[in-house]
């Protein structure tokens, strides 16, 4: 096991931001931890990478003690902040070098590791990483985490903020490293990239609701779902709302994803619905689940059940 | 140690690359100094005078033309009657007004004693009780020069002599004043901005995730500012040396090892201020009111502290720029060695100990 983390719990104060997180992530894992903003990601990160205390229960990394031998750990892992946090007045190359020999090796050492990724951002060395744009600034940072050959790498939503053409880069990257026998772990709010991952985490509300591999997430997905669309989207997630046999109906995009009460529903009868409530243009089609559908379903019950 | 060399060559291009900073730290001691040196004085020069004289006979002349040719009062005005004295204050130009009684000199031969009033602007008390001093020598020297040849059986002369400042020259007071004052403010505040900078950004918290000690980021952050200090105090003494010709009678050496001493005990508390501050912002709020006030106002740099209440003498002694300055002025002025420092150097050595322990203790291997 590369990352095991047996009941941590952490509390700011009054509030908990995780409560009772279990799960082991194996070497050479690209493992995903998804979830939205606020669901306890960073603590978490924060926790295996030794910034902070849990509460309660234990975790390793790499085998070493999250508390005992946090400095085997320092040494071990590589950590990039969710914010951008390198020397905003040091150019690329400076700031690669500082890291490097704060960690006690060069960059000509680690070079093969970094070179896919440093290749790219090399033209711009003398820039001041100030002054980079999103997508450079990402992959100089992660150049920066990577310098030292760590045994596992937390990255923190490093793609947040970043273009789409930059994000499929990334993550390209990251399939690349796993091949170097790093263990990753990577947290996103976008469900989109939970399917790139090997394994994923759901987590919300500092609770993890699932830990699987995305397609067997999907395919667990209890109901069919539908996509409906119609000219007037808000009346329609109004209308659905009084509509007897709605399990759910989350806006995604355009459409609307509706689940029923009823697993043998026929469309042409939320069909003939919607045409008594006045709609036009009614589209409605059966398609195969989504992480974010998932997520959905689980958060929903998970609150329905709190309501109990 | 190779990863040491690395931090301290990043602070380095932290420092170099921050060009507004820089300036402040190299330009502020410079205007400083000359600011005090030259404009922000407590000596009278050329003060403008108004002379109501009732009696206009050889004796008032002779004073007035003693006081006319002194260089702390040049005479603006002769006025002639009392109504007028209101007018010429209000004007604010004239700052006293000398006012012989009429028949002075008959007066001062025949009934032993004339008067003459001393009236001055105390809207500023300091240069009121200046100017009222000074009046008073010079008249008491004439009156002396009147009485020499009369023998006046039982008489005090009292013999002035003012050592280390012969001339009473305020630079003397103020050199070693804003020297403590910038080295203070130069190392705890420039360490403490630089310290929670790093929090501020989120550096901190990839510094705390390597292998670097706290011991290694603490005394990475506090050499090139050491150097930087080191390089301030130089000019300073410089400048005092050689526009102000502040003479140096002790050894230039121990005053060199006395400032790295005191440069080392801002540093620390600086590196203590940046423990318990989180921002940028409140580094410096702290830096500014916690230290530049104390400085100024219970270091003994401009109010004596043995003219304070004694509460407040007790404080003081908690100071550091007070032992400081007490060095400073040792070496400076009167040429005394260690053998008469040790006990103020030893309380700042006490003192820079006791604050990097704390800031030791107090630095966080973790974010909570």
């Amino acid at each position: 096991m590369s990352i095991s983390i047996k009941n941590i719990s952490k509390s700011y104060g009054k509030v908990k931001a995780l409560t009772d997180i279990s799960f082991d992530i194996k070497q050479g894992e690209l493992f995903g931890l998804i979830g939205p903003d606020g669901a306890g990601k960073t603590t978490l990160f924060r926790i295996l990478t030794t910034l902070l205390f849990p509460d309660k229960g234990e975790a390793t990394v790499a085998d070493y003690d999250i508390i005992k031998d946090y400095k085997d750990i320092r040494s071990h892992a590589g950590y990039m902040p969710g914010r951008f946090s390198l020397y905003q007045d040091l150019t690329v190359a400076e700031n690669l070098t500082f890291f490097a020999t704060i960690f006690g090796t060069t960059i000509e050492e680690n070079y093969d590791l970094i070179k896919d990724i440093y290749m790219q951002i090399e033209p711009f060395k003398n820039r001041r990483a100030g002054k980079l744009s999103g997508g450079m600034k990402q992959k100089l940072a992660l150049s920066c985490a990577l310098i030292h050959k760590p045994k596992v790498l937390f990255l923190d939503e490093p793609t947040t903020g970043v273009d789409p053409v930059s994000r499929k880069e990334f993550w390209e990257m990251l399939k690349r490293l796993q091949k170097k026998d790093i263990t990753i772990l990577v947290s996103t709010p976008y469900m989109d990239e939970a399917e790139l991952c090997d394994r994923i985490a759901l987590i919300t509300d500092g609770e993890i609701l699932q830990v699987d591999t995305p397609q067997a997430i999907m395919q667990a997905f209890p109901k069919t779902i539908y996509k409906v669309r119609t000219s007037e989207t808000y009346r329609l997630i109004k209308d659905l709302k009084t509509y007897p046999k709605t399990h759910s109906a989350y806006p995604f995009g355009e459409y609307l994803h509706f689940t029923s009460t009823d697993e043998n529903l026929d469309p042409e009868e939320l069909i003939h619905f919607l045409e008594q409530k006045k709609h036009t243009q009614i589209e409605v089609e059966k398609i195969d689940a989504s992480i974010e559908d998932t997520f959905m379903e689980l958060t929903h019950t998970r609150e329905v059940n709190a309501h109990d | 140690m190779k990863r040491f060399i690395g931090f301290i060559k990043k602070e380095f291009f932290h420092i170099l690359r921050d060009r507004r900073s820089l300036f402040i730290l190299f330009g502020m001691p410079i205007v400083q100094i000359m600011l005090f040196g030259f404009a922000i004085t407590n000596e009278i020069n050329n003060v403008d005078i108004a002379v109501l004289d009732h009696s206009k006979d050889d004796v008032t002349k002779e004073i007035i033309d003693k006081i006319a040719a002194s260089k702390y009062f040049s005479i603006k005005a002769f006025i002639d009657n009392e109504t007028a004295i209101e007018k010429v204050f209000e004007k604010g130009q004239i700052k006293a007004v000398l006012n012989f009684e009429p028949d002075f000199s008959r007066k001062l031969i025949a009934e032993n004693g004339a008067t003459v009033q001393i009236l001055t602007d105390a809207t500023d008390p300091n240069t009121a009780n200046t100017i009222s001093n000074y009046t008073g020598a010079i008249l008491q020297k004439y009156q002396q020069e009147l009485n020499q040849n009369v023998a006046i059986s039982y008489q005090i002369v009292p013999q002035t002599r003012m050592v280390y400042n012969p001339e009473l020259k305020s630079v003397f007071m103020f050199v070693p004043g804003v020297m403590t004052i910038i080295l203070m403010l130069v190392s705890a505040m420039m360490t403490s901005i630089s310290i929670t900078r790093e929090k501020e950004l989120g550096t901190m918290e990839i510094l705390l995730v390597s292998p670097l000690k706290p011991a290694q980021v603490i005394i990475g952050k506090v050499v090139p500012y050491v150097f930087l200090s080191v390089i301030n105090a130089v000019i300073i003494i410089i400048l005092s040396i050689f526009v102000f010709k502040m003479p140096v009678e002790g050894s230039l050496f121990l005053l060199g090892a006395e400032s790295i001493l005191f440069i080392i005990n801002a540093l620390s508390l600086g590196i203590l201020i940046s423990t318990i501050s989180s921002t940028q912002q409140t580094a410096m709020m702290v830096s500014l009111m916690g230290l530049m006030l104390p400085v100024i106002l219970l270091s003994g740099f401009i109010f004596p502290i043995s003219s304070m209440p004694l509460p407040l003498q007790i404080i003081s002694n908690a100071i550091p720029a007070k032992w400081f300055i007490i060095i400073l002025k040792g070496i400076m002025l009167k040429g005394v060695g260690l053998a008469y420092l040790w006990k103020e150097s030893l309380i700042l050595v006490g003192m820079t100990l006791f604050f990097m322990a704390m800031s030791v203790k107090k630095y966080k291997i973790r974010l909570e």
